[in-house]
């Protein structure tokens, strides 16, 4: 293809994602998003404008070198491309399908001021994909230091701390209570937005080019505690997370029927309840669903529930999932895709309306939940207009099954013997943003258990951050 | 993975039949032997299809590196793990999880085991009984066949009341039958009761001990996944609010437990549990005929 002018890569309209057909996926746990073929992922990158000063770089928490692996891509040296990528990202695949675009690169994307911005992600994911298969950029790691690093939590900060200083030639063993790695995006997110079989490509990848030794079934604070470790190793990461739900305090939230997103979730995606009884953990699902949120957690508990609802009706019956949510579409604060998939799929959006009762069906079980309806007032701290009740507007929304997805915060398991590790009043670990370091010596924290529930690629950025300084420490005079 | 337990599996070491569906089982797994401590329980996962099932740790051996557990065959998880025999090993073993019981010389105590909690009462007994205090323990089944541990609890307890509902072994009576007159006779002072067995015979001893306003701690065995905290599916509505019970407890105080909750919660899954059992008993009908079929 001759060089195309500025003007005429504006012109070219952005290449919409193959999916699975709404109704079609609305029954199976198949990933919706296809992917790119090479084809469309050429012509897409064809779009960028190599901009000098790229915003999109900026709008990145992490710094992707967008322009260079597009610019790569476009040529179709993949390897570079892959290259280019594993500057700033370790684990493409993965971001490429559940970063935020539309709020970080693809936000700031300078062709998108006038229409639809370069789809970053998906050319990301593009590169991801191509990786996981060919593997065209080898791990490799510096001869042996002698020092042990221990990694707590296999999330995603956990995961890119270890590769980083596992790199570096330290000796690096992770610990995680569960019985599977990869945190959120293995418990959390479901298999349709994130097939596991990507996420254990690149554990399985990571630990064996570098030989992290992971040990599952180890829960910090209980098998070990954080002192303990600190008489093994040299230093410590602490990646576990805000996995602890926070229930409502309204009357009937102890019913029979009412459960986290988290329980959900994981009944679903770890243990694969969807595939009771050959796998041995049930999970029940009404056949009229309310889920309180409307974040990432909420979509995806929505979407999960609306498939097992699929799964199991009989022929012609009725089901119906509820998003309700206090305030309105234009604050929810999912993934755009993931709302636009969710409404696809025939998800029912109660917005503007707040649950303030499950009601009880004389046995223990839930029979309706008792809502308010909303309306937006003045602006509040976040900025975002404020909620407020519309007094008297009470109404029963009849329901079996209620999900709450109204956030989590760090477990404290892992704060057992762990004097000198301060914690704020949410419960988070003070640490400093730009190293990790924690206010205990050797001790370094980052993802979630420092912001509270945040992002994949964030707490990516943070296990960097963090492998960086433990690297320097360890090689330098050792002054914390 | 490279994980050194979770590669190969934990070892069954030693397996005996209890009562016809109470089996022990002692399965290696130093890391948590280093730790474990009387009140505690494990999660285990027979294999990469299971579920996570908490069993109490009814007894430890820190050299050895081994847990015991006793397991009442109740549904498809408990009578596939039954089945397993001395050799075989299990995909996952994580604990030892929730607080240890508070062990001190409190005086006199009271033990009480029913059923399947005999197996979790039991190692409490013998601390407080090392403590100094002098044990009362009261244990009882539905009947004779389903009692164990007789003899192991006689060896740690100053007095021990044995029931059965029907009679066939020591009284016919209920567990709060002893305890309820040993309360009203105030032959000894009673500083603390422990209480472990179903719910509903939990439930009974709080109320017993209740007017007596003896301080009465029972270890609850809600329905849970993770057993780290994570899904709070094992909450439980106590008189100050839910408390999750894998890392509040398992051990609570009796008098606060709102019971009827518990209970009901108990029951939430009983259609899919039967399911489970029929698939379970349907596969191993099929594999014996495909056994039999094959010789
Ligand atoms: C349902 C859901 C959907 C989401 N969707 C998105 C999305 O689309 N895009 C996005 O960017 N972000 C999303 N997020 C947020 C994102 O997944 C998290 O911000 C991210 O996973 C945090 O990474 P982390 O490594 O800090 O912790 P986690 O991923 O939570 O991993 C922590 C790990 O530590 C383990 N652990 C905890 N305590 C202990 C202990 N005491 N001992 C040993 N191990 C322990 C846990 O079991 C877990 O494996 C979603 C979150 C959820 C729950
Ligand atoms: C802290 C704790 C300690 C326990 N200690 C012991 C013990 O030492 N020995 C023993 O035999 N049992 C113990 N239990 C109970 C044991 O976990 C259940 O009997 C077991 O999960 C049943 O699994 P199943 O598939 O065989 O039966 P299912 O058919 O699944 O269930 C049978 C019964 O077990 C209960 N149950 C089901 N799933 C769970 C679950 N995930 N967690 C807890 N209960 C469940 C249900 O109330 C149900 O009525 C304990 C439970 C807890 C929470
Ligand atoms: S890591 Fe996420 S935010 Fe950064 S470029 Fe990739 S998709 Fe965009
Ligand atoms: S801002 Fe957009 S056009 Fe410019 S380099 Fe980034 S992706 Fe390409
Ligand atoms: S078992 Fe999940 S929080 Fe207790």
């Amino acid at each position: 293809m001759a060089e195309l002018t500025a003007k005429q890569r504006m012109e070219i309209p952005r290449n919409e994602m193959p999916a699975q057909d709404a109704k079609v996926r609305a029954g199976n746990y198949l990933e919706v998003a296809l992917g790119y073929s090479e084809e469309t992922a050429r012509a897409e990158a064809e779009r960028c404008l190599q901009c000098k000063k790229p915003k999109c770089v900026e709008g990145c928490p992490v710094g992707v070198r967008i322009p260079q692996f597009i610019k790569a891509l476009r040529e179709g040296d993949m390897a570079q491309a892959v290259a280019e990528m594993k500057i700033k990202n370790n684990l493409p695949a993965i971001c490429g399908r559940v970063c935020p675009q539309e709020n970080q690169c693809e936000g700031q994307c300078i062709v998108g001021k006038k229409g639809q911005p370069v789809a970053v992600g998906r050319l990301e994911r593009f590169v991801g994909d191509y990786e996981l298969q060919h593997r065209t950029c080898p791990l490799t790691k510096a001869a042996p230091t002698g020092k042990k690093v221990a990694v707590v939590g296999t999330g995603p900060a956990g995961l890119t701390c270890a590769v980083d200083i596992a790199r570096e030639g330290h000796k690096v063993t992770m610990f995680e209570s569960l019985h599977t790695p990869g945190g959120v995006l293995v418990y959390g997110i479901p298999e349709f937005r994130l097939p596991k079989g990507v996420v254990f490509g690149e554990i399985d990848y990571a630990t064996q080019c570098l030989g992290i030794d992971i040990r599952t079934d180890y829960v910090i604070g209980r098998t070990l505690t954080l002192k303990d470790i600190l008489e093994e190793y040299d230093a410590v990461f602490l990646g576990t997370g805000a996995g602890l739900p926070m229930f409502m305090r309204i009357p009937g939230i102890n019913l029979n029927g009412v459960m986290s997103a988290n329980e959900f979730l994981t009944r679903v995606n770890l243990m694969k309840g969807y595939m009771f009884p050959e796998y041995d953990t049930p999970v029940k699902i009404g056949k009229k669903v309310a889920v309180i949120g409307a974040g990432n957690v909420a979509m995806d508990s929505a979407r999960c529930a609306y498939r097992l609802q699929a799964m199991q009706a009989k022929e012609g019956e009725k089901h119906e999932v509820h998003i309700v949510y206090r305030r309105s579409m234009e604050e929810v604060p999912a993934r755009g895709e993931e709302v636009h998939h969710a409404e696809e799929e025939g998800v029912i959006f109660d917005l503007l309306t707040n649950p303030v009762e499950v009601i009880d069906d004389g046995k223990g079980n839930v029979k309706a939940m008792r809502c308010i309806r909303m309306e937006l007032g003045e602006p509040d701290a976040s900025g975002r207009r404020r909620p407020v009740e519309i007094k008297g507007s009470e109404f029963d929304m009849e329901v079996d099954t209620v999900i709450v997805a109204l956030g989590t915060s760090p477990n404290p398991l892992v704060f057992v013997d762990a004097d000198g590790l301060e914690r704020t009043k949410h419960g988070t670990t003070v640490a400093n943003l730009e190293t990790g370091r924690t206010t205990k010596p050797k001790v370094w924290a980052g993802g979630d258990i420092v912001t509270g529930a945040a992002t994949v690629i964030s707490a990516m950025g943070a296990g960097k951050r963090a492998a960086a300084d433990m690297h320097a420490f360890l090689s330098g005079n050792g002054t914390w | 993975m490279a994980d050194t337990a979770a590669a190969t599996g934990y070892k069954i070491v030693q397996k005996e039949t209890l009562s016809d569906v109470t089996k022990l089982m002692v399965i290696e797994a130093p890391q948590v032997a280093k730790k474990a401590q009387a009140g505690q329980f494990i999660i285990i996962r027979i294999d990469e299809r299971g579920e996570r099932v908490p069993l109490t740790i009814a007894d430890y051996d820190k050299s050895a590196g081994t847990i015991t557990l006793i397991l009442q065959e109740v549904g498809k998880s408990t009578m596939q793990l039954g089945a397993m025999n001395v050799g075989d090993t299990v995909a996952s073993f994580a604990g030892p999880l929730g607080h240890p019981t508070e062990i001190k010389n409190y005086g006199t105590v009271v033990c009480v085991g029913g059923g399947v909690g005999i197996a979790p009462i039991y190692p409490i007994a013998r601390s407080l009984k090392e403590a100094g205090n002098y044990v009362v323990s009261i244990i009882g089944a539905r009947n004779k066949s389903l009692l164990f541990w007789e003899e192991k609890m006689k060896a740690v307890s100053d007095e021990l009341h044995v029931c059965t509902d029907d009679g066939s072994h020591g009284r016919k009576c209920l567990v709060t039958d002893p305890l309820k007159e040993l309360l009203e006779s105030k032959r000894r002072d009673v500083a603390h009761i422990w209480a472990i067995g179903p719910a509903i015979m939990m439930k009974f001893v709080a109320l017993a001990t209740k007017p007596f306003n003896a301080p009465t701690t029972v270890s609850l065995n809600s329905i849970m996944i993770d057993g780290t905290g994570m899904c709070g599916g094992c909450r439980v509505p106590l008189t100050e609010g839910a408390q999750f019970v894998c890392v509040d407890g398992p051990e609570f105080d009796g008098h606060k437990v709102d019971w009827n909750s518990l209970m009901s919660r108990l029951q939430f899954y009983k259609p899919e549990e039967q399911a489970a059992v029929e698939a379970y008993k349907h596969k191993c009908n099929l594999d014996i005929a495909a056994e039999k079929g094959g010789a």
